[in-house]
């Protein structure tokens, strides 16, 4: 920035690159870029930062994991596991964390990024869907982001199924019962994946080759995808003074972003690490080798899985036999059928969104979540929909922790799972609108100082300050939507409007989305305004 | 960058999409300097509403950045963090060497020794980059525009004429027997990758639908092998069991798996139903240890209630009313192995199961 010495032109391999590639626009620009700042903006940088961990700790555990269930007598230092029949892949395992220094250490700090890593894409999602990031230009970038975390389930999944212990072979039977319920084809697809009946002979291997090559390989793609379109669409920012919907305010690339970037990024590898040194994760030593005959009680998946398996438990037991087929809703149901209405629901909903508002406008600043109460309140309902299925995914610990009946708890989380989520709405939205009057209340009246005056008539008052400019424009600058109106089913001649039932259909959506609104003072004065200008102009 | 500058007003967004929309920006135009009293009575008179973006907040320097001293303390500190990474980092490799697990507790050892520096430096070289950035770099926020994502639309026209070319060009529109062996040839491709993956696996045939249980197959323990007498099962005791040959060798671990039974003792006048008259032996029943759910070995008995739970779902099983489901989502009762003693006195299958253990699936009827 400061060009006070003689510049001199680039040389050396720079120069190399650039008479090559003409590399030096876009290096400059890219250095200049400005990012906006903010704690949110980092939580999709977790994200990215515990996928690079995985590939460093998941290429380090490679070199020693051996992908086969062929049998074999373990004799490695763990002692309580000495002589016992295995799978190669699980006494591997047992060597990586016993016999190869630093092993145990990278399998758990690979075990916890991977906690972290689908953790931070879904706040990453919450964070996108809250404030409505996910708009015009952004419907693509949105899209990749559900493939991003369908891709992270499939990933965690297949990793956790490797070791091929107790815990995991017990996971992948009900990954198996699970396929077997597809309609017509489920035995046949069962069949396939495990090269014959379950468990086989063959799913860890290849299992290994989905987890360290496929889906991974995939999810770098993505990941490019997303990333190059984060910077040539510029991201977001939080509304406030001097920010538009057509700049963006922030900091350069180089140095604030190279350091900050580069910091956190060691920040999360060494907090990460730090976890991976001190908490024991999947202890798989202590479950023993996969029997399918043995089982054992409290066996938990990772916690993203948590919501499948909640809703495998709480599913009431409904099949239909007819006419020689079994169609087992009991298992269909919550694992697949659920799950693909929910992941087709998230990926379209920008797009609903925007036919409701009928809105095309490009959006670079974000929303505040109060000033969208219905969107705000479907995402809050959304979340307790997904955390009751989640919490029903531990029902037998929160029965042996809190000395309840299982039974009692099933049916709590059934009932809750119709009459939570209607509840969290309409108390979200509530809250929303009545964080909006706030605003409208702190704008027009200021805030309250707690300085209380006697006025001469005797009269008790407290003084309020008003806000500063900055502070109200961040409260007044967004836009209030107005429901649309109902067009009319048909025109003055009596022929009936064939758009109408649609339009219908969508005005009465926009009257459930912004029937109840908060016009903001900025809003009302610029009415006002204008029909003082009307006023005159008619005149 | 000038904070100064005049204050953009966001109002003037010029097209809207439907005209049918009542949005407040229909109000454009407006906004130029609109300042409007507050209402309320207690605002003392100062309550003016700001309509206009004010712009970016004057800058107000960082101490360190006036104060030299500070900027030197920062400086300190920052390498500071780094050295002492470098001293984590070199920590590890002794730590590494030092420390042989050759123990279980040693592998405890040096799974903290090294995860604890490890963590420690990297987390030092990020506290320093990271602080470097907050006290020394430039912290001065920077404006910059954004440009239309929408190419022109002369561009969008020209895509559409080059694109239109090309295809005349190609002839692929006029010469339809082209166009259609192409397709042909290229559909068909799809086949090759799907008759390659042919060999995935078996065709599961009637695998499903049977288990290594047979008339006369002797009952023996899972683990241990050793053939079951009646007497050996006290009242509510529980016996895991495979059939005779089934620990051995040669039987894949599928075959064991679907196999296992659970042999439970009962008093027979607590027995009010089996699948088949007579189906135990002296109150000893034999039902598929494999949940008719998703398939996880359903393992815990409650001896007061009878009642089988699956650890898995908590598919719920009443033993004395033959295996039927009294709660959770399995839909199915576990299957019954009809069984007596053969001459020797030891428990042997009366038969094989009637009908598939485990899981449910499409064509089991």
């Amino acid at each position: 920035m400061s060009t006070d010495s003689a510049t001199t032109p680039i040389a050396g391999p720079a120069g190399f690159v650039d008479e090559r590639l003409t590399s030096s626009n876009f290096v400059k620009r890219s250095m200049n870029k400005i990012f906006p700042d903010h704690w949110s903006f980092m939580l999709g940088e977790i994200a990215l930062y515990s996928f690079i961990i995985l590939l460093l700790t998941g290429t380090f555990l490679s070199l020693w994991f051996k992908p086969a269930m062929s049998e074999v007598i373990y004799n490695g230092s763990y002692v309580p596991l000495k002589g016992l029949r295995m799978s190669e892949a699980y006494a591997s395992t047992l060597d990586i964390s016993f016999d190869i220094r630093g092993g145990l250490l990278m399998r758990q700090i690979h075990h916890w990024a991977a906690l972290i890593f689908v953790a931070s894409i879904s706040v990453h999602l919450l964070r996108v869907f809250f404030t409505g990031a996910f708009r015009k230009p952004r419907e693509i970038n949105w899209l990749v982001g559900i493939g991003l975390l369908t891709l992270a389930l499939l990933e965690g999944f297949a990793g956790y199924s490797l070791p091929d212990d107790l815990l995991s072979g017990t996971g992948l039977r009900i990954a198996a019962g699970i396929v077997q319920s597809i309609p017509v084809v489920g035995t046949y697809v069962s069949f396939f994946l495990f090269g014959g009946e379950f468990p086989g002979e063959i799913i860890i291997s290849r299992l290994y080759m989905v987890h360290i090559l496929l889906v991974p390989g995939l999810i770098l793609g993505l990941i490019t995808a997303h990333l190059m379109m984060v910077w040539y669409q510029k991201h977001t920012q939080y509304p406030g003074p001097g920010r538009t919907e057509d700049n963006v305010v922030g900091y350069p690339v180089l140095p604030v972003y190279a350091a900050k970037a580069g910091g956190f990024f060691a920040l999360v590898f060494g907090l990460t690490a730090f976890l991976g040194a001190f908490f024991t994760i999947n202890p798989i030593w202590a479950y023993g080798p996969y029997n399918p005959s043995e089982v054992t009680a409290g066996a938990q998946p990772d916690w993203y899985i948590g919501w499948l398996e909640g809703g495998l438990r709480m599913m009431p037991n409904l099949e239909t036999r007819l006419w020689g087929i079994t169609l087992s809703w009991n298992v269909l149901f919550p694992a697949l059928i659920l799950p693909g209405i929910m992941f087709t629901l998230m990926a379209l909903y920008p797009f609903i969104e925007a036919w409701i508002t009928g809105d095309k406008r490009p959006h670079n600043l974000l929303d505040r979540p109060r000033n969208q109460p219905v969107r705000t309140a479907i995402g809050a309902m959304s979340l307790s929909f997904y955390i009751i299925l989640w919490a029903n995914g531990g029902n037998d610990l929160l029965a042996t922790t809190f000395h309840m009946s299982i039974n009692a708890i099933t049916w709590t989380m059934r009932f809750a799972l119709f009459i939570v989520p209607p509840l969290v709405f309409v108390i979200t939205k509530r809250i929303c609108l009545g964080l909006q009057r706030k605003d409208r209340d702190l704008v027009l009246h200021g805030r309250e100082t707690g300085r209380v005056v006697r006025l001469p008539q005797g009269e008790f008052v407290e003084v309020h300050a008003p806000l500063s400019p900055a502070e109200q424009w961040r409260i007044v600058q967004h836009e209030t939507y107005l429901p649309l109106s109902l067009p009319a089913a048909t025109d003055e001649h009596g022929i009936p409007n064939p758009i109408a039932r649609k339009e219908r259909l969508r005005a009465r959506l926009s009257r459930f989305y912004f029937g109840d609104h908060i016009v903001t003072p900025r809003e009302e004065a610029l009415a006002e305004g204008e029909n003082a200008k009307e006023l005159s102009s008619g005149r | 960058m000038d904070p100064e500058k005049a204050p953009q007003t966001q109002l003037g967004d010029d097209v809207l999409p439907h005209t049918e929309v009542p949005h407040p920006d229909a109000a454009q135009s407006a906004g130029q300097g609109v300042v409007t009293e507050a209402h309320g009575s207690h605002d003392a008179g100062h309550g003016s509403v700001v309509l206009i973006d004010p712009g970016l907040s004057t800058h107000t320097h960082r101490r360190a950045d006036t104060d030299p001293r500070l900027a030197r303390r920062a400086e300190r500190q920052v390498a500071g963090l780094f050295t002492l990474s470098a001293l984590a980092t070199v920590g590890f490799v002794v730590a590494f060497f030092a420390i042989r697990p050759d123990t279980i507790t040693k592998v405890g050892y040096s799974t903290w020794a090294l995860g604890g520096l490890l963590g420690l430096s990297l987390f030092c070289l990020g506290a320093g980059a990271v602080h470097w950035a907050k006290k020394l770099m430039p912290d001065e926020e920077q404006v910059q525009q954004r440009h239309a994502l929408r190419s022109t639309d002369a561009d969008r026209a020209a895509v559409v004429s080059s694109f239109q070319d090309g295809v005349e060009a190609s002839g692929i529109g006029r010469r339809s027997i082209i166009r259609r062996s192409l397709l042909g040839a290229a559909g068909l491709l799809a086949v090759p990758p799907i008759v390659l993956l042919r060999d995935l696996g078996p065709l599961p045939g009637r695998k499903l639908y049977t288990t290594l249980w047979k008339k006369g197959s002797r009952i023996i323990t899972d683990p241990g092998g050793n053939p079951v007498k009646p007497e050996d099962i006290p009242i509510n005791g529980v016996v895991h069991v495979l059939p005779e040959g089934a620990l051995g060798e040669e039987t894949s671990i599928a075959e064991r798996g679907k196999a296992s039974v659970l042999l439970i003792r009962l008093r027979p006048e607590d027995i009010k139903v089996q699948q088949g008259e007579g189906w135990d032996y002296q109150g000893i029943v034999a039902y598929s240890k494999v949940c008719t759910h998703v398939g996880c070995p359903v393992g815990l008995y409650e001896q007061t209630t009878h009642h089988l739970l699956c650890p898995c779902h908590q598919s719920t099983f009443d033993v004395a009313n033959a295996a039927t489901v009294v709660f959770g989502p399995a839909a199915r009762p576990l299957p019954q192995l009809a069984i007596t003693v053969d001459s020797d006195g030891y428990l042997v299958a009366r038969q094989g199961f009637t009908q598939p253990v485990g899981p449910s699936f499409w064509e089991r009827g």
